[in-house]
């Protein structure tokens, strides 16, 4: 005789874990966080309010109590109306943004055909032809900038052959360009392109690809109307992951560019380290996180909630 | 795809690796150079080597940059598994949208805003508590870890989310404490997962120069800011030989790793 198929209890492992076990396994990574990232933030939103001071921290206090029993927040808001008066900030922003934009965009052509080509190879040689565009990712970042300052200083490797083969008579100014960070840029972070791309390609399903041959649709056609849109989610993907490094980008900018290329990233490290003003620093930051970084990250989540 | 389009994609991607490749090989031809300068070959010399290894700052700045690297990977590792566990495993709780907000947030904070916030914490608890007396190892080794804990989520987050759950069931049915179903069965499914993450935030440390800058102490001047300051300066052939040291190891790795891969599909 058959014995009735009895329901087991499904039990979800964790779940007869106790509350407090929950509890203190969350807690540890959540404290750290809170600690270590959040109160940072606030630290700088905080700071972005004082005023600059000559002492050790150089900035004061927004929140006082004086003699009467009176606790007093000051908000010093000429931080803010400083980056929005001086000229300089506006500069920044808009050479950040025209570097990190047309970086991205170059990612984009170089990253597009060769993603498309490694997407399209047999399944053998795929998994090798994407590893050799990480593999240069993991020498060092400051070694691939270093790269490009061997290549187009005026006693660079560029340089020496045009003029050893007599193209031109004295070096080029090559670096110090807005065009070698741009270079810098894509060089640097071109494999956060191709990767994604490469996955988004992949996913495609071929039978689509097929039906449109079979229909009499000509490639280029096909491209057009069922690859490049399918793979609409990798674009984004890649700009977002080259655009967010580009927009902060310090070190490239700092290293291959120019007086002309002077980014946010430099002007919040000048502002602190060679003016020592902490506060319009803070104010700069915390700029770039509410016009850049929230915008981004919450239209992400809301893409990712929408899919 | 029809062959002359098939030929023209074929061509643009290899460019695209020349364009990858060509500066690094550059550099590692003339990291032999017996010239400073890059413009001429003069000649086979391995001094720049040898003066790359005599270089006492920088290689105390090496040593000083693995020890953070390692002791910020393997704390990472630890409360990043933690928390993927929270997020992967726990239903709701309160707070959770904060928490995964907190946990990816690093991931698209530039590191020059990171490096100024935890600066600017460092400063204030100084100031407060007179802790930390002075900035060094340690503050690297916390912002590395914040910074790394995001990357090691993320890799154990997948992992955790589709492995096979029946095997965990079945140990709990049998009696097995969570704890130990923990760490006999779930920890080494997700082994490789948290190793690619500890090797993943031992390279972003190893990587980083920006944070490090504003967080290190005097004491703790870490390679990338060794090398950052050494390329203020333009070329160095130093450099040159280090860049050769550095895809002579990756290389190296590489091929033992595909060795590895290929014994073990046979």
């Amino acid at each position: 005789m058959k014995r009735p198929f009895r329901k087991v209890r499904k039990r979800v492992p964790y779940d007869i874990l106790s509350r407090r076990g929950h509890a203190l396994i969350t807690a540890i990574p959540y404290i750290w966080l809170l600690v270590f990232f959040l109160i940072p933030c606030l630290f700088l939103l905080r700071i972005s309010f004082s005023d600059a001071i000559l002492a050790r921290p150089p900035y004061t206090d927004i929140v006082s109590i004086l003699p009467e029993g009176l606790l007093q927040i000051r908000l010093n808001i000429s931080s803010y109306l400083t980056l929005f008066r001086d000229e300089l900030y506006q500069r920044g922003l808009i050479t950040s943004f025209a570097i990190a934009g047309s970086s991205t965009f170059c990612c984009l052509l170089i990253g597009y055909p060769m993603a498309y080509t490694i997407a399209r190879s047999s399944e053998k040689v795929r998994p090798i032809l994407q590893l050799l565009v990480i593999l240069p990712f993991w020498t060092s970042f400051l070694i691939r900038v270093y790269a490009w300052i061997a290549l187009l200083s005026p006693t660079g490797v560029i340089n020496g052959l045009f003029l050893r083969f007599g193209l031109i008579s004295e070096p080029l100014a090559l670096m110090q360009t807005p065009f070698a960070v741009c270079l810098g840029i894509v060089y640097a972070y071109l494999p956060f392109m191709v990767l994604p791309l490469c996955v988004s390609i992949t996913r495609i399903d071929t039978e689509l690809l097929d039906a449109a041959h079979d229909l009499g649709c000509r490639p280029l056609k096909t491209f057009l109307a069922i690859t490049l849109p399918l793979s609409f989610s990798g674009m984004i993907a890649g700009s977002v992951l080259v655009f967010i490094p580009a927009i902060g980008e310090y070190v490239i900018p700092e290293l291959l560019g120019g007086s002309e290329t002077l980014t946010i990233g430099r002007i919040v490290w000048n502002e602190f380290f060679v003016n020592m003003s902490w506060p319009v620093a803070s104010a700069l930051a915390i700029l770039l996180i509410l016009f850049v970084v929230l915008p981004i990250s919450c239209w992400q989540r809301w893409r990712e909630v929408r899919a | 795809m029809t062959g002359s389009s098939s030929r023209t994609l074929k061509t643009i991607l290899f460019l695209g690796y020349a364009f990858l490749y060509i500066p690094l090989l550059v550099i590692v031809f003339f990291s032999f150079n017996k010239a400073r300068l890059m413009t001429t070959w003069t000649g086979f010399s391995l001094k720049w080597y040898q003066e790359l290894l005599s270089d006492t700052v920088m290689l105390r700045a090496t040593w000083t940059s693995f020890r953070i690297a390692a002791i910020s990977a393997t704390i990472a590792v630890v409360l990043g598994t933690l928390a993927a566990v929270a997020i992967v495993r726990f239903q709701r709780f309160r707070g959770k949208t904060l928490f995964t907000g907190l946990v990816t947030a690093p991931l698209v904070m530039p590191d020059i805003v990171t490096g100024l916030s935890l600066l600017l914490l460092f400063v204030a608890i100084q100031h407060l508590t007179g802790w930390p007396q002075s900035r060094g190892v340690m503050t690297v080794i916390i912002a590395h870890t914040t910074l790394a804990i995001a990357y090691v989520t993320a890799v154990v987050q997948v992992r955790l989310a589709e492995f096979d759950r029946s095997l965990e069931e079945a140990a709990l049915d049998l009696g097995a404490s969570p704890l130990k179903v923990f760490f006999v069965i779930t920890l080494p499914l997700i082994a490789p997962a948290v190793a690619t993450g500890w090797l993943f935030a031992f390279a972003l440390s190893l990587d980083d120069v920006v944070i490090a800058s504003f967080v290190a102490g005097p004491g703790a001047t870490t390679l990338p800011m060794v090398i950052f300051s050494s390329l203020r300066l333009g070329i160095s052939p130093e450099i040159n030989a280090l860049t050769t040291i550095l895809i002579l190891f990756l290389s190296f790795g590489v091929s033992i790793a595909a060795i590895t891969i290929r014994k073990t599909r046979r």
